[in-house]
């Protein structure tokens, strides 16, 4: 470790202050403080800092990810040999996914990462790591077979316009990974939409239907997959979105760890029962009376509320409204999905909606406490008058 | 006296620190050396009065307020100014008196103060120092002399990490701090409010002329704004006074023989320390012969003068401040940590986050140092600060309303209601490290010169 430790200072010194590559500090640094935590003491304030710091909240989101993204891969595969008839091996369907997944990881990382890189450099900050997740999710959230370079511009775009536009991490409206899919979902919609995208090789291959349930739904078919299957996610769809029962793995990772919202989790999860429930009541078309319960396993709602709405800078910020921003997304995305056919992403739109409003909705509760506030003033100035 | 209220807070945090002091008094051998710090009075700027060279008596003026002419700031011992230390700008940083062991003080007719009118206990408190020792709500400077606070408060409970316990100080001083209450009566609009543990010693029982109300929860639940805006909320164009409860003692003192009383029991402790433990000393006194006493078991570590979460950094030639009851030794923490920001790893460091399991383990305490725990990153984990901050007000939208100095907005979400040391746990537990109590500071600062 010392001798790492000497090499690595070795090599920064060219990027120390004052010296040539000054300006390339931030690109040197990200790599050294993913090998070490540095020696950084504190200089001014509190004289003791807690364990946790960005990373370290970040690669917990990661590794909540993880269950979902490896069921993804194994989906994939899954999914394109049951539905050609062809008997499989648990690793062979894993490494049929993992060969088409793999790839559009890289380049989700490889394109954002470069962005980002230089805006640090660019702007003179470190390089922040909130991308290290927006880069494993905007794979996840894809169909199998979108091409590469869509995955490529996609991300770009949702890089530089929903995040670097608006002043880096921290600043941005929109959840980025969600605006590299709506970008895609509304640029290149024949590889976004149909019933011939969401299976593996399903647009080359006639023998696989790549229709999703809500898709079959919504054309007025039969849905012909068990409660079950829903839930553990043996079903079509985006690539890492489908299995209920390993994102609710994760939707524990990050409530025991406090770095995702149970309030947004819950409120989500009670505004779309609800909504479906009443929807249930009233079963005017298939997708009204898709039982409510359905409703919260397919179509991505749980990816999306888990691991999209929780998102801490696009969603609400105060405790209550994290509630009310819960609640909405899950009610809206019921919504679009049983008046608007044509959007089964419901829960995509749902979300990047309520990213728009979640600033109005903590303007209302925090204007609650200002209120009470000059309340109080005003009563302290009658009494002194009286 | 009764119980006026029992105010209690869930929202904040217990840190469990090694090296809490010792419930041992030793005294002081005599200190070469005492200094005074300006910047201790924050808001203030110094005018000085002596020279270097100059002799003094215990009590004699060294400094007066630029803001406020009549407030003076004079020298807990008598000796002779050795030097006066300037900054950048010349700015006074330290004015350095070396004592001469002598007793010579100035002395103040303090007999009948109780048949005085308010002015004339004003102007005897400005004129005899111990102004200084009130400082005023909103802003935490001194004390106006020209308002009528609606409240004074006066805590006996303080809940920050390894903190002396402002009960123990007490001990044996009970009668001069009624004296001081019965002052400070005087001074206030409406009433004397003091602060004591749940679970507080008899004496506090017996203390009159106070409304006297019980603090229970995690520390910040001691700092005096939780109670405040428990108690006697500030609105708009209100005061309200605070002073330390061993200040209290040194006013009761004052009026007892009219010699201006620099008492400071102070505590050692931290994790450097070998024997934690408490000193009666003065204001301003050499901390060099006590940390001989205590005996440091690291090579450098960083001395605090105050707690670690808002104290102000000094060095083992430095002097004690002018308001705390504490100096804080703990390593420094310069050194790398491989994969360091991997979740559930390095669980001996201290953490309130569930991405560590060190809450688990070590019910002991915790060994700190000071190292960052990663870089500074952009604001992107909400609630977190909510969980430590027991203040009725918003603290995530208050920093960024002092960060755009949008005085308006900080105003509305009350940047009247808190001081500094509020924020100092949010310091400590917020994800990006950002430095909260320097934002609230020039947020002050900024209100201080554009609304005053």
């Amino acid at each position: 470790m010392n001798f790492l430790r000497k090499t690595l200072d070795e090599l920064k010194k060219p990027f120390e202050k004052g010296q040539k590559l000054e300006k390339f500090a931030p690109a040197i640094n990200a790599f050294d403080t993913f090998l070490f935590v540095p020696n950084h003491t504190t200089q001014k304030g509190a004289h003791i800092r807690d364990a946790v710091d960005l990373k370290r909240t970040m690669v917990t989101v990661i590794i909540a990810l993880l269950p979902a993204l490896i069921y993804g891969i194994y989906n994939t595969g899954y999914q394109y040999y049951a539905q050609t008839g062809v008997s499989f091996t648990f690793l062979e369907a894993f490494m049929h996914g993992a060969w088409k997944i793999v790839p559009m990881i890289i380049v989700s990382y490889v394109v954002g990462l470069s962005i980002e890189f230089g805006f640090a450099v660019y702007r003179g900050h470190e390089v922040n790591e909130g991308y290290l997740v927006t880069g494993l999710l905007i794979p996840m959230i894809m169909p199998v077979d979108i091409p590469l370079w869509m995955v490529a511009v996609s991300t770009a775009f949702a890089v530089l316009i929903a995040k670097e536009a608006f002043g880096g991490t921290g600043m941005n409206i929109l959840n980025p990974a969600l605006t590299a899919r709506a970008f895609a979902f509304f640029a290149y919609p024949t590889y976004m939409s149909g019933n011939k995208v969401w299976v593996s090789e399903a647009s080359n291959v006639d023998a696989i239907s790549g229709e999703t349930i809500l898709g079959t739904l919504a054309a007025g078919g039969e849905v012909n997959y068990s409660m079950f299957e829903m839930f553990q996610g043996a079903i079509p769809g985006s690539i890492a979105e489908t299995s209920t029962l390993w994102v609710a793995v994760g939707a524990l990772i990050l409530i025991l760890t406090g770095v995702g919202s149970w309030r947004i989790i819950t409120g989500g999860i009670l505004g779309a029962a609800v909504m479906g429930l009443l929807f249930n009541l009233w079963g005017a078309n298939a997708l009204m009376s898709f039982s409510w319960i359905n409703h919260l396993v397919v179509g991505g709602f749980a990816f999306g509320i888990v691991f999209m709405a929780t998102d801490p800078v696009s969603g609400a910020q105060t405790n209550k409204g994290k509630w009310i921003y819960g609640i909405l997304v899950g009610i809206f995305c019921i919504m679009i999905r049983v008046f608007n056919p044509a959007y089964p992403e419901g829960v995509m739109l749902a979300i990047l909606l309520m990213n728009v409003f979640a600033p109005t909705i903590d303007h209302y509760v925090v204007n609650g406490n200002i209120k009470k506030r000059k309340k109080r003033w005003a009563l302290a100035q009658e009494l002194k008058s009286a | 006296m009764d119980i006026i209220k029992g105010i209690r807070s869930r929202r904040g945090a217990k840190l469990n620190i090694k090296g809490v002091a010792e419930k041992t008094l030793s005294k002081t051998s005599s200190s070469p050396t005492y200094a005074l710090n300006p910047d201790d009075f924050f808001g203030t700027t110094p005018k000085l009065l002596v020279k270097e060279g100059a002799s003094l008596k215990a009590g004699d003026p060294i400094f007066f307020s630029k803001q406020d002419p009549r407030i003076k700031i004079v020298s807990p011992i008598s000796g002779t100014i050795k030097a006066i230390e300037r900054g950048p700008k010349r700015k006074i940083e330290k004015i350095l008196i070396e004592s001469n062991q002598s007793s010579e003080v100035r002395t103040h007719d303090v007999k009948n103060w109780d048949k005085l009118n308010r002015d004339a206990l004003v102007a005897l408190l400005l004129e005899s120092g111990n102004w200084p020792f009130i400082k005023q709500r909103p802003y935490g400077t001194l004390a106006n002399p020209d308002e009528t606070p609606k409240a004074i408060f006066v805590s006996a409970i303080d809940t920050a990490p390894l903190a002396a316990d402002q009960e123990y100080l007490l001990t044996n001083h009970h009668e001069n701090f009624q004296r001081g209450i019965n002052v400070l009566n005087k001074l206030v609009d409406q009433a004397v409010f003091l602060g004591v543990d749940a679970s507080h010693t008899a004496p506090f029982d017996h203390v009159e002329n106070v409304q006297m109300y019980t603090v229970s929860g995690p520390h910040p639940a001691g700092n005096l704004s939780f109670h405040i805006q428990q108690l006697s909320p500030i609105n708009m164009g209100e005061y309200v006074w605070t002073i330390n409860p061993e200040d209290v003692v040194n006013l009761g003192r004052f009026f007892n023989d009219g010699v201006f009383s620099p008492q400071r029991t102070v505590a050692f402790a931290g994790n450097a320390l070998k024997n934690p433990k408490y000193f009666t000393a003065k204001i301003g006194v050499e901390l060099a012969p006590m940390i001989k006493e205590v005996k440091i078991m690291e090579d450098s570590p960083r001395y605090i003068n105050g707690d670690v979460l808002s104290g102000s950094s000094t060095t083992a030639s430095g002097h004690l401040g002018y308001y705390n009851n504490l100096v804080s030794v703990i390593p420094e923490g310069n050194t790398y940590r491989m994969f360091g920001w991997l979740p559930f790893v390095d669980n001996s460091i201290m953490s309130l986050s569930n991405t560590s399991f060190s809450r688990l383990f070590n019910k002991k305490g915790f060994d700190i140092d000071t190292n960052l725990n990663g870089e500074e990153r952009a604001l992107v984990v909400t609630g977190e600060m909510e969980k430590v901050f027991p203040l009725d007000l918003y603290p995530m939208q208050l920093l960024k309303a002092c960060m755009i100095e949008d005085i308006e907005k900080m105003e509305a979400l009350g940047i009247y209601e808190v001081v500094p040391e509020d924020f100092g746990l949010i310091d400590y537990a917020n994800t990006s490290k950002i430095e909260a109590q320097e934002i609230i500071r020039k947020g002050i600062e900024l209100m201080i010169n554009e609304v005053g």
